[in-house]
């Protein structure tokens, strides 16, 4: 198929069908999260974000803890994380990720591989299970003397009552390392997004700020909301030191406790993840004076402007004109793999329903290619990652998100130092400069497309019958049920076994990914010779 | 080193489990569920329990698991999951169109006290389950035993409330096949059909998570035990659970509500325990062996005999769930290996008993822990290394620091694929375990031999 593929579906139709076959409350609810974008008019769209999941329904949304432990938690090496519960929810979430993890040396720290649980039984469910959480804390630090332990609460310890910061600050007390912990039961919140903030929320109190030691790199900055998944936070960094521009901390793949506590002392923030880290960027700006920005390493275009977005922030000709070196070499490959794939891939339409930010973000890979994004959708994101930042103030506040608790942050006394003074922020500003901004996924979409936020089973198929696409990206749940239908899917939370995707290189290889899937042979097989030709020619046997 | 922090010296633990060699009771409910045509499993808590088991049985067999949750908040938690669970049961009805609906609980509506009993019955009166639709509960709480127990304990519920009993016995005999490989499930039926015996077999996985791609997507696909075989189990001769820890209590409880005999064999792993489960099958259904079998058995017998010099002796390491090991262990001694280092997480005081009685011929020179983890399991190794490691594929970064040949059996395995189309039970399951193990064996031996002694014929 070549050429440009026109969207020919209603979207409104779609939604139409989709809802007829809730029960009439929840196509009530279920309709304000679908959202079709029938014209190029989007300004006045809304998108029902962040919302609670109908039971029932076949969500493809994770918890709490998932997103605590599992998320933000998951890539850091060099800290024990136990997790204060029953066996499963340690089990489900030990190496699943796809994070990697680059220790400096063969003996440096790395607890990645191994999976700790307080495995609770049903007598410590009835009596309490803080006596055994302090004595696995003792026996962890008795036999791997661990820097850090932190504690991950699951469903029952909250509803037992056990308190975990307690025992956390006790043994803390007792064996002199750096122990906290995290109220992540599974049931707070609505999705993985509840899990996330409590989780960066508790590294920023009991980790960042713990060391001042100040590296003279001469561009410092941070990466947030970089997971490291299939090796996307290495090739971010040696790209990053090809520009001459040094990371002090990635939130947080392939980090280390230890580059958490020294953040601080980067003079920029660049948010990769906007839904799973923005607040973080925030609170860093608001103690510590340091200004953050939205990029993104995903498509080179992206990365190319996020490049000259840091550059612009630093002033520095000879950093400006060392990416601007680095953007045209690195371009040279990914110019010629377009040229070579594009024809095999041109018209052809995908569909992609992630995480809180790579169902945006991933959109230009596709256009790269000369293929349309038919309908897009986050599984926990929040209304700004659909709408951009300006509707943060109308999002009204709710019974579940009233639960996640929001830090009251103040300038530090003795280390706010704001690495723009209000004038320079103002004049880069005038230049075009946009500190904090994320318009979201809305102006991107076309016209014809549907949003589906938070999507399930039913919704995904439907949209299948429906447009047809060629290609669709989610995650392992949906995988196999896509590729039923003779689909290719692609997992965009743990890229399958691929990857790294981002940068420059990384596009290459998303790119070669997708030829690969849209053009296996094996999509052509679906039929045997008697299934196209039933009718029978001859006889077997004598009658 | 990727468990560079596994010290030799064993310290002993009371409270901290490193590398579990079990997860929780809900996964095991939800696989028994799938193994009921029709059936749609559902999980009674906090949506990342279902998203958890949904992600692991689906990387395990990479095939659609269709599972639902009541997707408990923060409210729903102080103040009880029945408005979530009769939402859950009026949306899945309406759009998913299920014939049957498998909740199992979880540690979260466990410790509230959700009585699912109560409320599924309140939902049958108020009609938000249709007629002709049946919906089957089990407790499955995750701080008591372990996937098995949950697997165990779906079965039983399924068993005592659909088994009905008219009095008119339908010639059949009940097999609960424990918690097997849909290819395991299939070769018991196989087994089962070249005795002339037509059993019920429940749940039945194969055909559910080992589909074919066709080009549609089915909610439900075909395979699974068809719900008028789960009726009709309580007319059955007699019962036969493989597998103590998965499928004793199944069978007793179908013996209590139904009165039908029952008695509980080995999983059909290896030579000895598939020659009890023929025998006990062809006892109870009053059949004779057909020859094809015992050109079955003769076949795993004749390649055993004929690669004795590499099997006899090598040391083995085992983690995985009680029901296989036992078996296996005995497998292992039957073909001349050593097992020597055996954990589960599974508790259950009847299972070094029975390793120990298995290999008897050893001594105390044996390992058992139970429950015990794959930590452990590493620093047996460390201290008395082995030959051969069995376990699931967490085993792999227990093979690769210590180079040790690695055959992956049991759940999860989710970086290789055979373990849904090829059986380890059986006669021919023994042939394909034998050939995976003399397969990383005789590997190893090639890559270690010096050029001289690299042989063309081994």
């Amino acid at each position: 198929m070549t050429g440009e593929r026109t969207i020919t579906v209603n979207p409104e139709d779609v939604k139409k069908e989709i809802l007829a076959k809730y029960p009439p409350k929840v196509a009530r609810k279920r309709g304000k999260q679908i959202t079709p974008v029938s014209s190029d008019e989007k300004e006045s769209l809304q998108v029902g974000a962040n919302v609670r999941t109908v039971p029932g329904i076949i969500t493809q949304r994770g918890c709490c803890y998932a997103g605590c432990k599992g998320v933000i938690m998951g890539p850091t090496r060099d800290i024990i994380n136990l997790t204060h519960g029953p066996i499963g929810c340690g089990f489900y979430s030990w190496l699943t990720r796809r994070n990697q993890t680059r220790p400096p040396s063969d003996d440096a720290e790395n607890y990645m591989t191994y999976c700790f649980s307080t495995d609770m039984q049903d007598e410590d469910i009835v009596f309490g299970g803080e006596k055994k959480l302090k004595a696995a804390i003792q026996e962890a630090y008795d036999i791997f003397k661990p820097k850090a332990i932190s504690i991950f609460s699951t469903c029952p310890v909250g509803l037992i009552g056990d308190d975990v910061h307690a025992v956390a600050r006790e043994m803390k007390a007792k064996l002199g390392i750096n122990i906290f912990g995290f109220s992540c039961e599974g049931y707070k919140g609505v999705s993985q997004s509840a899990g996330h903030h409590i989780a960066n929320n508790t590294i920023f109190t009991h980790v960042v700020g713990l060391n001042d030691t100040i590296s003279d790199a001469k561009y410092k900055i941070n990466l947030l909301g970089e997971y490291n998944i299939g090796g996307d936070a290495f090739i971010i960094d040696d790209l990053l030191e090809k520009c001459g521009i040094s990371v002090v901390s990635t939130f947080s793949g392939n980090s280390t406790i230890d580059q958490f506590a020294n953040c601080h002392t980067a003079d920029l923030n660049a948010v990769m993840c906007h839904r799973s880290i923005n607040y973080v960027a925030d609170m860093l700006e608001i103690k510590y004076g340091i200004p953050w920005i939205k990029i993104s390493f995903l498509g080179p275009k992206s990365t190319a402007q996020s490049l000259r977005k840091i550059a612009a922030y630093f002033e520095d000709q000879e950093l400006i004109d060392t990416v601007e070196k680095v953007i045209a070499e690195e371009m040279v490959p990914v110019e010629a793999k377009i040229k070579e794939i594009k024809p095999r891939c041109e018209g052809k339409t995908a569909m992609m329903f992630v995480g809180g930010s790579r169902a945006h973000h991933y959109q230009e890979l596709f256009w790269d290619l000369g293929m349309k994004v038919l309908s897009a959708g986050y599984e926990f994101a929040h209304r700004d990652d659909y709408e951009g930042r300006q509707v943060i103030p109308d999002i009204k506040i709710d019974a579940d998100s009233r639960n996640i608790e929001e830090l009251e942050i103040e300038p530090d006394e003795t280390r706010y130092n704001p690495r723009k003074t209000e004038g320079q922020m103002k004049a880069l500003e005038e230049k075009g400069f946009q500190f904090k901004a994320y318009e979201g996924m809305i102006p991107d979409m076309a016209k014809g497309s549907l949003i589906v936020d938070d999507i399930s089973h039913h919704e995904t198929e439907t949209l299948i019958e429906m447009y047809k696409p060629d290609i669709f990206c989610a995650g392992i749940k949906e995988k196999y049920a896509v590729q039923k239908h003779g689909i290719p899917m692609k997992q965009l939370h743990s890229y399958d076994s691929g990857g790294p995707y981002a940068v420059f290189k990384g596009a290459i290889n998303f790119y070669e990914e997708i030829d690969r899937m849209l053009n296996a042979n094996i999509w052509h097989y679906l039929e045997a010779p008697w299934q196209k030709a039933p009718e029978l020619s001859g006889k077997y046997a004598a009658e | 080193m990727l468990l560079r922090h596994t010290p030799k010296e064993i310290k002993e633990r009371k409270a901290l489990a490193v590398n579990p060699a079990k997860t929780c009771q809900p996964i095991g409910a939800m696989y028994a569920g799938l193994g009921i045509h029709g059936c749609l499993p559902h999980s009674h808590g906090s949506q990342g329990c279902c998203a958890y088991h949904r992600s692991t049985l689906t990387r395990h067999y990479r095939e659609p698991i269709m599972a639902a949750t009541s997707s408990f908040t923060e409210g729903a938690s102080v103040f009880g999951g029945q408005a979530n669970l009769l939402q859950a049961l009026l949306t899945i009805f309406t759009t998913y169109n299920p014939d049957m609906v498998a909740v199992h609980t979880t540690c979260l509506s466990e410790t509230i006290g959700d009585d699912v009993n109560q409320i599924v019955k309140k939902a049958y009166k108020d009609g938000t389950i249709p007629e002709g639709k049946y919906v089957v509960h089990a407790a499955t709480p995750s701080y008591v035993g372990s996937h098995v127990t949950g697997f165990s304990n779906m079965v039983k519920s399924i068993a005592v409330q659909m088994a009905e009993k008219t009095g008119k016995s339908n010639g059949r005999v009940n097999i609960v096949p424990g918690f097997v490989e849909p290819s395991d499930m299939a070769e018991i039926k196989r087994i089962a059909a070249m005795l002339g015996v037509n059993p019920i077999l429940f749940p039945d996985t194969s055909g559910v998570v080992n589909g074919p791609l066709t080009g549609k997507f089915e909610m439900y696909p075909k395979g699974g035990t068809p719900i008028s075989d789960l009726k009709s189990a309580g007319d059955s001769m007699a019962s036969i659970g493989l597998g103590a820890w998965a499928s004793a209590e199944p069978v007793k409880a179908l013996d209590a509500q139904c009165k039908i005999p029952c008695q509980v064999q080995d999983l059909p792993i290896g030579l000895l325990a598939t020659d009890r489960f023929v025998d006990a099958l062809r006892t109870v259904a009053g059949v004779s062996v057909p020859d094809c079998v015992t050109q079955e058995r003769g076949q795993l017998l004749d390649v055993i005999s004929d690669m004795q010099p590499h099997l006899y002796g090598k040391k083995v390491a085992l983690a995985g769930d009680p029901d296989q090991l036992i078996p296996l262990t005995e497998f292992l001694v039957t073909i001349g290996m050593k097992p020597v280092h055996i954990v589960t997480g599974t508790p259950g005081k009847a299972f070094t008993k029975r390793i120990k009685e298995i290999t008897a011929r050893f001594g105390d020179q044996i390992n058992v822990q139970n429950p015990g983890d794959m930590f452990l399991l590493h620093q047996w190794i460390k201290n008395e290394p082995v030959d051969l490691l069995i376990c699931n594929t967490y085993g792999k970064y227990m093979a690769r620091d210590e180079d040790i040949p690695f055959v992956r059996h049991g759940f999860p395995i989710l970086d290789r694929i055979g373990h849904a189309y090829f059986p380890t039970v059986g006669y021919k399951g023994g042939l394909h375990l034998l050939e995976k193990i003399l397969g990383v064996l005789m590997d190893r031996k090639d890559r270690d031999a010096s050029e001289e002694t690299f042989e063309l014929v081994e």
